[in-house]
């Protein structure tokens, strides 16, 4: 038998044992009595100021550290404002644990006050979820949740526990061990599969290295360094995947799909064996799926099953954490190598002409305003790549995944699967509290920053000094693009006027942070540099750069990766390449 | 498109239900039917699903569900290996034909289980063919009312879903916790 306590106080003791050191939430009424017990805890709470901020901080903290990130809220509309960030965190398999309190386990179902059925919400968004009414049950769901979370492919985990649950006396025992009926995910790889792939990739003449977020998830970047060195094939990163591998490094192409480099996306095309690495074959990087690397052999490694065949048919499908995978398949290579390496001459002939003809870039605005790409690029160069760069979800999040230059995993945070505008300064706000001595940049548009920019309140108050980059061109840029593009330029509902309303320097001032602004091109490094000696305090920059510019190259939706362009209307020159 | 069956065994935990059909419904995977029930394990119950799908999305499907933290063990129940059964129970009125109809009945081994204000209550069991080759002969006399279970199925022989457990199997699903320092590698 434990401790005799309320079934709050056995839920924060349980959330100390799962080893949580801090967790973003706001109280209500459902959840009050568990902010009691909390008071007195060793926990870091901090108070947000919208629950959807504490969940995309979780995924911040999460992001940056490995760690399950927690948040908290109470019921009805405090979780369903919970519903977005679970949502994200399981499209982009992040390991979160959200607590929510409910309503008091008689009222359930009676349509009481502050009631939502939120495990039901949540069960398409979420790993899994659990709805407690029972003290006793509640450090066994702690625990189960944690575990769930952080193991397999890492994912959401909602807790909803009624308030009596709450309120009752329970003896506090934290499990020693858990045990699940049927969820044991499959860590180490199956040994015929290993051997298929080493058969595949020896007799490869293209193969390329498809490398997605599951390598920084299961901290592989190390092998995957080694075995992309050991075979020197091509290496493309994902969005997810952007720090896997460093951009400095000479067999990287950069970043395939929508807006990635000609290199890249050739490269998935044109390849005859795609060594796919805790990747899934998302629209955004396929582009229309049957005219996807249609001469390609494919190897796909996953933790998780079902990704299998999701969207393309795996010839050797490798289950298993990646870093296991990886440890098992680099010593199978370098035995088949002293017998039989493939010589991968001609093809590395073929996509160093291209990375060399078609570098990322950009044009300045003749209007001599300030172009956004020149903004992004200044400031990975002067904040360097030891800085985390959370970017939010349209144009400035591309242009942030091209023109940082990411060398090491965890310092790229973005919504990638679910494209959350609003992203950014929360999950940037989780970020720098799970690394308090980095330098942690939000890089936001000015339509974004208006989704979330309320939790700029709590970074102030709470000593979170994080910085971020408004990249201002007064719209919607990405639906602009669209509308430029595919709707004859007209602009419905994308200007958001934000150079004249609102004023983003005083916002910045009335919210506890310091505001600066850049207008022109040769202010750019003095103000990012001046927002760089600024660490008592977050900062907020009013970048206001050139609205019209585009993001380059694009495949556009639902077309074939082989109609890329690199600006409107213009293609590759296909016939000066020896493809 | 083709028809399939499986069985899936599942923990008996509230929401189970909804879990599945949630995934059913936003994965686009159209369900013909599903019967569900308790098994010889209090702590289990068994999901039989009938589903017309592409057979390469078969895979899929049962990845999908297995991805659900209560599913147990899922098989596909072939024709050639399993006893598959359907009940069907059927109001139809009796009228001046009580000799056809009670001929029909005894054809598919159908049993009138009630006979009242002149209408038979039919109860049928079998293979979903013998089932719609009984409605189709009946229907020419007015069928009042009719439910029909969904499919179940069984493994011929010593097979059991139940052995393909991870647990039957010897794998142990036991997980020793530590405090969250040791998820961070």
């Amino acid at each position: 038998m434990g401790t005799e306590m309320t079934g709050a106080s056995s839920l924060v003791k349980s959330l100390e044992a799962a080893g949580v050191d801090v967790m973003f939430g706001i109280p209500g009424g459902a959840v009050l009595p568990v902010y009691d017990p909390l008071f007195d805890s060793k926990i870091r709470h901090i108070l947000v100021r919208h629950e959807q901020g504490a969940g995309h901080a979780a995924t911040g903290y999460a992001q940056v550290t490995g760690r399950v990130g927690v948040c908290m809220a109470t019921s009805g509309p405090g979780a369903t404002n919970l519903v977005t960030p679970l949502a994200d965190a399981q499209m982009d398999s992040v390991p979160l644990v959200a607590i929510t309190g409910q309503v008091p386990s008689a009222a359930i179902g009676t349509d009481a006050f502050q009631e939502a059925d939120i495990r039901g919400i949540t069960m398409p968004i979420t790993k899994h979820n659990y709805l407690v009414t029972n003290p006793d049950d509640i450090p066994r769901a702690i625990a189960e949740a944690f575990h769930i979370a952080s193991t397999g492919r890492p994912g959401p985990v909602l807790v909803d526990i009624a308030k009596d649950a709450l309120q009752k006396m329970t003896n506090f025992s934290y499990p020693t061990s858990i045990q699940f009926a049927g969820y044991k995910p499959q860590v180490e790889p199956d040994a015929q599969a290993i051997r298929d792939a080493v058969a595949l990739i020896a007799q490869a003449k293209k193969p390329v290295f498809y490398v997605g977020g599951g390598i920084i998830k299961a901290n592989a970047s190390r092998q995957l360094m080694q075995i992309a060195e050991l075979l020197g094939a091509p290496v493309v990163t994902t969005l997810m995947a952007r720090g896997a591998f460093p951009d400095s490094h000479n067999l990287h192409l950069g970043m395939p799909g929508m807006h990635g480099t000609v290199a890249a996306v050739t490269a998935l095309q044109k390849s005859d064996l795609l060594i796919t690495l805790g990747a899934r074959f998302d629209d955004r990087v396929t582009g229309k799926l049957s005219s996807f690397a249609v001469n390609a052999k494919v190897i796909h490694a996953d933790i998780d099953p079902a990704e299998i065949g999701k969207n393309r048919f795996a010839d050797v499908p490798i289950i298993g954490d990646l870093a296991h995978t990886l440890n098992v398949l680099i010593p199978a290579l370098q035995a088949e190598f002293k017998k039989n390496k493939p010589d991968l001459t001609v093809w590395w002939r073929q996509m160093s002409s291209l990375r060399a003809t078609y570098p990322l870039g950009y044009d300045k605005p003749a209007d001599g305003s300030v172009s956004p790409q020149y903004v992004i690029e200044r400031l990975g160069a002067i904040s360097g790549p030891d800085s985390i760069y959370v970017a939010g979800v349209g144009q400035h999040q591309m242009w942030a995944s091209q023109f940082v230059k990411y060398e090491k995993p965890r310092t790229w945070l973005n919504s990638g699967g679910l494209g959350t505008m609003g992203y950014a300064v929360p999950a940037a706000m989780g970020a720098k509290v799970g690394m308090p001595d980095t330098t942690v940049w939000a890089i936001d548009g000015d339509g974004c920053f208006q989704m979330t920019n309320q939790e700029l309140v709590t970074c102030a108050l709470n000593n979170i000094p994080i910085k971020v980059a408004i990249i201002n061109n007064e719209s919607l840029g990405m639906v602009r693009q669209w509308q430029t593009m595919f709707y004859e330029g007209r602009y419905s509902n994308t200007s958001l006027h934000s150079k004249r309303i609102p004023d983003f320097v005083k916002l910045a001032d009335a919210m506890g942070c310091a505001g600066l602004r850049c207008e022109r091109p040769e202010d750019v490094d003095a103000v990012i540099k001046e927002a760089m000696s600024i660490n008592d305090q977050p900062v907020v920059v009013d970048f206001r750069v050139f609205r019209d510019a585009m993001v380059w190259p694009m495949v556009a939706a639902g077309t074939s990766n082989d109609e890329i362009m690199i600006a409107r209307g213009i293609a590759p020159d296909w016939d000066s390449q020896e493809l | 498109m083709s028809t399939h069956t499986l069985a899936v065994l599942v923990e008996n935990s509230p929401g189970v239900l909804a879990r599945v059909a949630s995934l059913f419904s936003r994965r686009a995977y159209n369900i013909d039917s599903l019967a569900v029930g308790p098994t010889e394990n209090p702590d289990i119950s068994r999901m039989t699903i009938v589903l017309n799908l592409d057979g390469h999305v078969l895979d899929q499907v049962m990845a999908q569900l297995y991805k659900l933290v209560n599913v147990i063990a899922i098989s596909e129940m072939t024709d050639n290996t399993t006893i598959k059964r359907e009940l069907l129970l059927v109001k139809v009125e009796t009228g001046s034909h009580r000799n056809e109809l009670a001929a029909i009945v005894e054809k598919y081994s159908a049993v009138i289980v009630n006979e009242d204000e002149g209408f038979f209550t039919v109860e049928a069991t079998g293979v979903p063919a013998q089932i719609e080759g009984l409605l189709n002969e009946l229907t020419p006399y007015g069928i009042k009312e009719l439910v029909q279970s969904g499919l179940v199925a069984l493994e011929k022989g010593s097979a059991a879903l139940s052995d393909r457990t991870l647990s039957a199997q010897g794998i142990s699903t036991l997980h020793e916790i530590g405090t969250q320092a040791d998820y961070q590698n």
